[in-house]
């Protein structure tokens, strides 16, 4: 992530764009992704996380934040990927849905990028079926792309499975 | 002052008071949707007058509401002398209601005059300056200013001077009804001295200055402000109850912070936190107590319905019935409150018609002629209690002895050792009635037992005593409220579950060496407690914890109902009290946790479900919701008799099974000759394209090599179920034990000794199919099964559980929400059903909205309704009718329901 110019530092005729979206990005397996900054309520790090038990296998558990009841979706598994390494702690991104918060784990969670907006792509076709369900779409940054996460998408469980 | 009156003077005076706005609103800009307002609020006047019995009030309310009408349906046009009018009337009705609020009668007089003039504007023959010049009563004090500033206004606007804005016909408005408001306040003061003397109609206006439309601002409020606040009016509020119940859920979080800090000072002595923190304690139970009181209801709310049920069910049966109510003021949460009314009325009922005589056997009996049916309640220790009795003529034994070994439920043998009371308890069952003839009212045998796991579904309990010739007593046991509960905290597998400590009789520590040791018959645990044989069921397996060595020592006896059975679990900690918050909805499909809720200590701890758990082993004869799966899955799947399962792995280690008869052939196929088309995979197979679905509905297969695949068949077309490894074919009985919510699994079954997941295959052909051969579900939904589907919507879980059984033993595929949303929510789903029954009242979407939801777009909107409600007037039928339901039903009509589904049905196969 290190590679990544936060937007303060680019030069100031994209800082000046009128159009751009904030967005929280975040790693799992190397792979950058996004959320709309507004959408996140928390940013958390290695919690005690409660097991669930019978809970679908992408529900690692449910934590306390601030005396509310957050259940922690395992974003990996979420998308298809291996369950992360023991040593790997991880980080969560907390964000609300239907009333209901739900804490994303992910590897890292990196700084917030403000992207003109006309750099947001569709996805591509040849995307992952999986992933193109919980894609919003993609920016094409300098070095790396940014996938958006569709948040809604990715805690619907109802339709997904 | 009476409580029904005083509800009305508070609930009038704030509809009076929005009525003066919007009026006044409505003259300025005549929209629909105000005008609706106001009528719905002169309506809702007239209706409550009508009976509570104010025959003055309502002559002028239904006066007003018709010229209200005529403007609603255009034929009148809003002109500001027909709102002067209606704000007279308005005004009026302040009066009277303020004579009623002194002296609890409404006051002497007559209202001809206004009356006249409403009807004369209602058809259209209104003239204004003669008539209301010529009009004045003596008997009102008020009116005859009214109608002389009236009068001059009127002559303004003949006179051409017509107000050339909106501005000024408010300024005017607002002027003429200052005048009003004063004189009345003029008129009111000797008026309060009985008898009042007449006052002279001029008398009041020479001291009323017209105010210049300069302070038109300041007047209006002025003007409807004073007359609005009633003195009843004032010593009440209305509070939105979802704002208590923020309060409620904020305390009772407080109330625990509070005994987390007790629980920290208590161990040391001389703390300098332990005299603020007393003060603290002190004060956050006042304030529990506090808002507790604001949602405590008198429980004579529950009965209001009682007496006229019970005079009805008189007359039907010609029974002679006294009923008494005894403690009604006794207070509990409306919470509570709400759930325990159904469940009530189904016992009150049942008394009166199975339990009391009629009147010619109580003479034969030497009892008097007039059957007592008493309930009683009050508080003790926390709890509530509600005795149900009668001076009827017992539960007759040997019936229910008939029908419990008819039933299957004990054998006769078993009920020669039984003592007659442990016996009548047999009616909690399911499916038990002893009613030697079914009547409209109850005797279908769906009722006791929904009675109980309704009440138990709140933490309550209920008793049954019986003595034959001399009646039956049913005791409720309820908790106060539902807010707290305390729950003893246990650890399995190295994690904390909370066990609802109302449900926990006893603990047991077991040791190979002591007396109570398990022991297994086939593998299932039972212990040896005092005489009797314990069914064990290990919480690590049932949710499937890892398994780590066995080190479980304590067993929970746990009863739900009549059903005792003991949870073993590693180890016991104390009991706390918590708040059960409900779970993520992704969870909720999970029977085993009726909620979660944070420790004292911050950490998140799930709340196990005693009806869940003993679902989940198998006895779910006392579960209204339990009962219903099982006759589900019982009925796709045939009798109990041994199927032939194809077990296989796909999507991890577990192994799932689908019957064998479903699945056509299986096949091994080249990953080569897997080709793609439009993103998915698919095998050119004996002749024709076959679609490939994995189980978790990924398209990942293997790299290289040969993908086994079940196939299935439906008519011409076949479809591919990728799968890692087929294990084996079995022969046992399959009984889902574990029903899942996931679409594509249909539950858990134990099949050759082992947890398997039981594949719906149905789920994927449409997978398949749907969008790649245009098949839509409902062909498909056709072709599976012929029962037609229904979809119940009801708020109440009591009608729910009522309703379901009811219905799929009528042959009908039921799905219940509890919420109109919900239902609208299963339409973005694509879910198709047949008919679709709605309650009327529920909270939120009423089921009229509901209807026009429905009927508005989508795919339903063909789907015939039945609504289903409590109030049945003609009235009702017709709104019902011009929102789009089909029918109408009365609700505690269920053959007539029946009929109506059957007849609705039968309509549309002829149409069709």
């Amino acid at each position: 992530m290190n590679q990544i110019v936060p937007a303060s530092k680019r030069p100031s005729t994209e800082l000046v764009a009128p159009e751009t979206q904030d967005y929280v990005t975040m790693f799992i397996d190397g792979q950058m992704f996004g959320i709309a900054v507004l959408t996140v309520q928390d940013v958390l790090g290695p919690q005690k996380i409660t097991r669930i038990p019978l809970a679908p296998r992408e529900v690692a558990g449910s934590l306390n934040l601030r005396g509310r009841i957050v259940t922690a979706i395992d974003v990996r598994l979420r998308l298809g990927l291996k369950r992360a390494d023991e040593d790997n702690k991880g980080m969560s991104v907390v964000v609300e849905q239907g009333g209901e918060l739900y804490s994303l784990m992910v590897d890292q969670v990196g700084e917030v990028l403000s992207l003109p907006v006309a750099k947001f792509e569709r996805n591509p076709p040849t995307l992952d079926p999986m992933w193109r369900e919980f894609s919003a779409g993609i920016y094409r940054l300098d070095d790396k792309l940014l996938v958006v996460l569709d948040v809604a998408k990715l805690l619907d469980f109802n339709k997904s499975e | 002052m009476d409580d029904l009156l005083s509800e009305f003077l508070t609930e009038t005076s704030e509809s009076l008071s929005v009525l003066d706005v919007e009026l006044v609103k409505l003259e300025q800009n005549p929209e629909p949707a105000i005008l609706q307002n106001i009528f719905r609020l002169v309506h809702t006047i007239k209706g409550t007058c009508g009976f509570l019995g104010l025959p003055r009030l309502e002559h002028v309310a239904h006066a007003g509401e018709n010229v209200l009408g005529k403007f609603r349906d255009g034929e009148l046009e809003v002109t500001p002398s027909a709102v002067t009018l209606i704000l007279q009337a308005i005004d009026r009705i302040k009066l009277i209601l303020g004579h009623l609020e002194q002296n609890e009668c409404e006051p002497e007089g007559s209202d001809e005059d206004l009356i006249a003039s409403l009807n004369d504007m209602a058809e259209g023959r209104y003239v204004a300056p003669g008539a209301a010049g010529a009009a004045p009563a003596v008997e009102e004090p008020s009116f005859p200013v009214a109608a002389d500033l009236l009068a001059e206004v009127e002559a303004a606007y003949a006179a051409g001077k017509r107000a050339a804005s909106d501005t000024d016909v408010f300024a005017e408005m607002a002027k003429e009804r200052a005048k009003e408001e004063a004189a009345k306040a003029a008129a009111a003061a000797p008026a309060a001295a009985p008898p009042p003397p007449p006052e002279p109609p001029k008398a009041s206006v020479p001291a009323v200055p017209p105010s210049p439309p300069a302070q038109t601002k300041e007047v209006v409020p002025a003007g409807t402000a004073p007359a609005a606040e009633s003195a009843v009016a004032a010593q009440t509020i209305r509070v939105n109850v979802e704002l208590l119940e923020n309060l409620m859920t904020l305390v009772s979080e407080l109330v625990l912070t509070r005994n987390q800090l007790l629980q920290m000072v208590r161990g040391r002595d001389d703390s300098e936190f332990t005299a603020p923190l007393q003060r603290l304690s002190h004060i956050t139970t006042d304030l529990q107590e506090g808002v507790m009181k604001t949602r405590m209801q008198p429980i004579g709310n529950a009965w209001a319905k009682l007496p006229r049920i019970v005079r009805d069910l008189s007359v039907e049966m010609s029974k002679k019935i006294d009923l008494q109510m005894l403690g009604a003021e006794t207070e509990l949460d409306r919470q509570v409150l709400e759930l325990i009314k159904d469940p009530l009325t189904h016992m009150v009922r049942n008394s009166a018609d199975h339990g009391l005589e009629g009147p010619e056997e109580r003479k034969a009996a030497g009892k008097p002629e007039v059957g007592k049916v008493v309930l009683n309640a009050f508080h003790e220790g926390g709890h509530i209690i509600i005795e149900i009795s009668d001076d009827g003529r017992g539960l007759n034994l040997d019936r229910i002895k008939q029908k419990a070994i008819s039933n299957n439920l004990a054998t006769e043998s078993e009920l020669e050792s039984m003592a007659p009371q442990q016996i009548y308890q047999f009616i909690f069952k399911a499916g038990f009635s002893t009613a030697e003839k079914v009547t409209s009212v109850s005797g279908r045998g769906v009722g006791m037992d929904v009675v109980r796991t309704n009440i138990e579904k709140i933490g309550g309990t209920v008793e049954l005593k019986s003595y034959p010739g001399k009646g039956s007593t049913f005791v409720i046991k309820i908790p106060l409220t539902l807010a707290i509960v305390s729950a003893l905290i246990v650890e399995c597998a190295a994690e904390r579950f909370a066990i609802p400590q109302i449900s926990v009789l006893e603990l047991v520590r077991v040791t190979n060496n002591s007396e109570h040791g398990i022991e297994l018959i086939n593998n299932a645990p039972v212990l040896r407690l005092r005489d009797r044989l314990l069914p064990l069921v290990s919480l690590k397996k049932l949710l499937r914890l890892s398994n780590g060595e066995d080190q479980e020592t304590f067993i929970v006896v746990t009863q739900v109902g009549t059903y005792t059975f003991g949870i073993i679990v590693d180890r016991v900690f104390d009991t706390e009290e918590i708040v059960v918050k409900p779970v993520a909805p992704i969870l909720r499909h999970i029977s085993m946790f009726s909620g979660n809720t944070i420790l004292g200590d911050g950490s998140v701890i799930m709340i196990l479900d005693p009806n869940g758990i003993a679902g989940a082993t198998g006895e779910s004869g006392v579960l209204g919701g339990g009962q219903t799966t099982e006759q589900t899955v019982t009925r796709d799947k045939g009798n109990d008799s041994k199927t032939s399962l194809l077990v296989f792995r796909a999507c991890g280690d577990d192994l799932k099974a689908v019957p064998l008869a479903l699945v056509a052939r299986l096949e091994e196929i080249d990953i080569k000759d897997v080709e793609y088309s439009h993103g998915k995979p698919m095998v050119q197979y004996r002749g024709h394209l076959m679609p490939l679905v994995s189980i978790d509905g990924t398209t990942q297969f293997r790299e290289e090599g040969r993908q086994p695949v079940l196939v299935f068949s439906d008519r011409e077309h076949t479809m591919g179920l990728a799968v890692d490894e087929i294990v084996d074919i079995v022969e046992d009985r399959l009984k889902v034990e574990l029903t899942a919510d996931n679409p594509g699994v249909i539950g858990t079954a134990v099949i050759a000794g082992k947890a398997t997941t039981i594949i719906d295959a149905g789920y994927y052909l449409p997978q398949a199919f749907g969008d790649w051969f245009g098949r839509n579900d409902k062909e498909y939904g056709e072709d599976e099964g012929s029962q037609p589907r229904i979809l119940l919507v009801d708020d109440s879980p009591f009608f729910r559980n009522l309703l379901v059984p009811l219905l799929s033993v009528a042959g009908y595929d039921v799905t219940a929400v509890e919420a109109a949303d919900r239902a609208l929510a299963l339409r973005e789903q694509s879910y198709e059903f047949d008919i679709i029954i709605s309650d009327i009242e529920m909270p939120g979407m009423s089921g009229f909205e509901f209807a026009t939801a429905v009927r508005a777009d989508g795919r339903w909107f063909n789907t015939p309704m039945i609504a289903l409600s409590s109030h049945a007037t003609e009235k009702d039928f017709e709104r019902g009718r011009q929102v789009g339901f089909n029918d109408y039903v009365a609700k505690f009509d269920r053959d007539s329901l029946l009929q109506t589904i059957a007849s609705t049905l039968a309509t549309l196969k002829g149409a069709a």
